[in-house]
């Protein structure tokens, strides 16, 4: 019981990351039009982020910050110098360029900082273990990384629902002329939306770096599992991105639990059942 | 049972959200008949007629077509029994010639999909169906130019050679004059009239003089209802009409 | 367009390439033979995806899992279970194979389309990836498994010939490479064929005309399946080993690469793509180690400046030529 309570915060806890990673990844296909491949490498970006700035600073809570704001600015330069130029251009070459951004990125990175897997220490004040029942312990940095990305996940939810920026990129996504007729500019908008994806991405990565390791294959990981969650949740769709994100984790925490040896098809095979009843996704955009 | 009448509809609906593009539309198309569908832009015209084609599903009601319930056939499983459409926005195949526009279009009816190893372009089959259509709608002698090179006026006269070349019964014209000169118009409306006995035609237009000219029943829709079905001389006469839509939507030539 | 070859220069520079090709092993370099065999076998993965890419319209992006799907076809045949080696009967299991399962998937993907489509494909060549990674009975090893040798090829008594011979297996595969293309020059002037580029210039109104979309949709996904599963088997023949990277998404990422290089839709693109890939490869490594980062800012450049690939730029010099000499 007690090891089933612990594998369903894992599971809601990895759901959530997944969450923050692939929710930048469908709003910028769904308001954009664009695929991007490199998504999964903001997300490793954002570990090594953590790694070198905690060795600099020292403090968690001060990297998290800054990382999220330079990601957010590397996304803003990356999406006017390249990412723009790619929304007339067709599906292939978009994927096409992306994956070349992935290759750039992946040696930048081993140039920068090396192959090795590094580990970021959990900050003190949240380096203890919360028990639950009588037997197990939980790290209480998990729970508060839970928390955070919960937060985060309202706070993406308000801004898109409830406010005028968000009513502008809902309707970017819809009907790019008019808004542009409407005066908003379109440009700023777009780069916005892109920056947050990419900070949306970093930070997750950032946030989850003392909780796991940093190393070289996570961004291509993480992606390709960003992809079945947008798959399951239906592209655009910030709501699917959630439920989606909380199924996948679920369905690989528990596969990996019950099923090691088929691991890492349980999420593949979720996939392919969704698809039989909504060949779309869940909520089609 | 009246074997000129090929399609009808029955209390067709079609809503989308909360609203009703289509409520309980009900039209008979017979051979030997232009059927002229009016109505201001809303009124419901370009759903009916994408009902019709199968290109959206409707929500409740039947389509018939030669006393068969086709509501849930597929626009491929429509064009093979018969109907043919044209489209309002031109929906050619820019980068292939003008005759490899219609012989794709002739290839339908004869799919031939397992000879592998045969040439296409080389059957006679083919290029019968393929110079009958054009032809007919008198783009013979740019027949080996690429589509996307054609003007507009001859890239509408391809639109609706690639219907013909299916050789439908049943013709769902959508704006076939769209964008097209005086000239060009008035040999369109001839080359339907030369169509008019052995199709049935429903036809969607906003050149009042065309409809006019060539139409002899009119339904008038608006609000996604038909207001009322009947000749011109009916409709032109009727005082709801009237109020209702011509005098504002009119179009004029010369 | 009713003839295969649509021009005498054209024939000249065909007969010129197989001339070469055919007389390379003839100079006895066997890494270098080895080298363009490998090429080869990549012009063929090249081709298949061509079918499905620019004739037909469709961007996969999990092409891999068919081609390392014939790969392991042999590899469990003749060596994990040992069933048989005999190239006649493994290298058509291999196809059928692939051929069965892109049907399958087929049923699956092919009911979406854009970006959705691209992101399936991926997955679905994943859930082959794991398998083969994970699953013992599946050769499941994250190294892969080394080949216990190549085919025979003997029918009863007889040996045609020995693909141990560096040579043989070179002229082998340059047969099939040169069969693949004849018969989709052949396929693209059939109806079936034409059917498909109408698919690709406008799908919409070919359903309207009366074109079942879906039906040859997957006869193209089918066919282009088996054809990547035997590219696939050729290369676990070719390195005596199989490994679940071959189906990699970088595999497949290979494949479209291959094809914006050498132009998609284009007969030839898949054999122009494979080589220029390759070569652009061993030029890169030789000069640095950090050649994957010059083949990304490769990649970037050639889609913003040159997304038609190389096949543009002949175009462009044969429009130059025609303007100054016309």
């Amino acid at each position: 019981m007690d090891l089933i309570l612990i594998q369903t915060l894992n599971a809601v806890q990895y759901g959530l990351l997944l969450f923050l990673v692939a929710s930048g990844l469908t709003l910028i296909f769904g308001v954009m039009g664009v695929i991007n491949l490199a998504h999964g490498s903001f997300y490793m970006m954002g570990a090594y982020l953590a790694f070198t700035l905690t060795s600099m600073t020292g403090n968690l809570l001060v990297t998290i910050v800054l990382g999220t704001l330079l990601s957010a600015l590397l996304g803003a330069v990356l999406e006017w110098a390249l990412f723009s130029h790619l929304y007339q251009r067709n599906h292939l070459q978009q994927v096409l360029l992306t994956y070349g951004l992935i290759l750039i990125f992946e040696e930048l990175r081993s140039l920068l900082v090396g192959d090795e897997v590094y580990s970021v220490k959990v900050p003190s004040w949240l380096d203890f273990s919360v028990p639950l029942g009588s037997v197990m312990t939980y790290p209480a940095y998990r729970l508060f990384m839970s928390g955070i990305c919960l937060a985060v996940a309202v706070g993406l939810y308000f801004l898109i629902q409830r406010t005028v920026i968000g009513a502008r990129i809902r309707a970017g996504a819809s009907n790019r002329a008019m808004v542009q007729i409407l005066g908003i500019n379109i440009d700023w908008l777009f780069r916005l939306v892109f920056s947050l994806g990419v900070a949306l991405a970093a930070f997750a990565g950032m946030i989850n770096a003392p909780s796991a390791t940093v190393s070289p294959g996570m961004g291509t990981q993480v992606l390709i599992v960003s992809f079945v969650v947008v798959i399951v949740g239906g592209i655009g769709s910030v709501w699917g991105a959630l439920l989606a994100s909380l199924l996948v984790a679920f369905a690989d925490t528990f596969g990996k639990v019950f099923l090691p040896d088929y691991a890492g098809i349980a999420i593949y095979v979720v996939m392919a059942a969704i698809l039989l009843w909504r060949p779309e996704g869940l909520f089609k955009s | 049972m009246n074997t000129n009448l090929l399609m009808q509809t029955v209390d067709l609906c079609r809503t989308f959200g909360g609203l009703a593009a289509n409520d309980r539309v009900n039209i008979s198309l017979r051979r030997g008949e232009v059927h002229a569908l009016l109505g201001p832009n809303g009124a419901g015209k370009s759903t009916l007629i994408n009902l019709l084609s199968g290109d959206i599903r409707a929500t409740s009601g039947q389509v018939i077509y030669r006393g068969d319930d086709i509501t849930s056939l597929s626009p491929h499983e429509r064009s093979l029994i018969g109907i043919g459409r044209s489209y309002q926005k031109t929906n050619i195949f820019p980068g292939f010639t003008v005759t490899e526009n219609c012989r794709l279009a002739a290839q339908s009816r004869e799919p031939r999909s397992g000879h592998i190893f045969s040439d296409a372009a080389a059957w006679s089959l083919y290029r019968e169906a393929v110079d009958d259509a054009l032809t007919h709608v008198g783009l013979a002698d740019v027949a080996d130019r690429r589509a996307g090179e054609l003007s507009h006026g001859q890239q509408r006269q391809l639109e609706l050679a690639i219907v013909l070349a299916t050789r439908p019964d049943v013709l769902l014209l959508d704006e076939p004059l769209a964008g097209m000169g005086h000239e060009e118009s008035l040999r369109m409306i001839e080359l339907l009239r030369g169509l008019v006995a052995s199709h049935a035609i429903l036809l969607v237009e906003h050149d009042m003089d065309a409809v006019f000219s060539i139409a002899n029943m009119l339904t008038v829709m608006v609000n996604g209802r038909v207001l009322m079905t009947g000749t011109p001389e009916q409709v032109r006469a009727s005082q709801e009409v009237q109020e209702a839509y011509l005098g504002s939507e009119e179009t004029h030539h010369g | 367009m009713s003839t295969l070859i649509t021009s005498p220069s054209r024939a000249v520079i065909i007969a010129v390439f197989f001339v070469l090709l055919a007389g390379f092993p003839q100079l006895n370099q066997d890494f270098y033979t080895e080298l363009v065999t490998r090429v080869m076998i990549m012009s063929i993965f090249a081709i298949s995806l061509d079918l499905l890419l620019g004739y037909t319209g469709l961007i996969s992006f999990g092409h891999a899992g068919w081609f390392g799907m014939g790969a392991y076809v042999f590899a469990l045949l003749g060596t994990k279970y040992q069933l048989t080696s005999n190239l006649w009967l493994t290298l058509p299991a291999a196809m059928l194979v692939t051929a069965f399962f892109s049907f399958l998937v087929g049923l699956f993907v092919l009911r979406t389309r854009g970006m959705f489509f691209i992101m399936v494909t991926l997955a679905f060549a994943q859930i082959f990836y794991f398998l083969f990674h994970d699953v013992k009975a599946l050769g499941g090893s994250s190294d892969g498994m080394n080949l216990r040798g190549k085919p025979t090829t003997a029918i009863g008594n007889w040996v045609p010939f020995e693909l141990t011979d560096t040579n043989t297996l070179y002229y082998f595969v340059m047969v099939l490479m040169a069969a693949l293309l004849l018969f989709m020059a052949l396929l693209l002037r059939s109806p079936f064929g034409r059917a498909l580029q109408g698919i690709r210039e406008n799908e919409h109104r070919m359903e309207a005309i009366g074109f079942p979309v879906f039906r040859y949709k997957l006869a193209a996904f089918t066919i282009s399946g088996a054809f990547a599963g035997l590219a696939g088997y050729l290369f676990a023949i070719l390195n005596s080993s199989v490994n679940p990277e071959m189906l990699s998404w970088h595999q497949s990422a290979d494949g479209l690469l291959m094809l914006i290089l050498g132009g998609m839709g284009q007969l030839w693109g898949g054999v122009i793509g494979a080589f220029t890939f390759m070569l652009l490869q061993e030029v890169l490594s030789t000069f640095t180690k950090q050649w994957h980062l010059w083949l990304g800012i490769a990649i970037v450049l050639i889609v913003l400046f040159l997304p038609g690939g190389m096949i543009s730029i002949f175009e462009r010099i044969k429009g130059i030529w025609k303007r100054r000499f016309a």
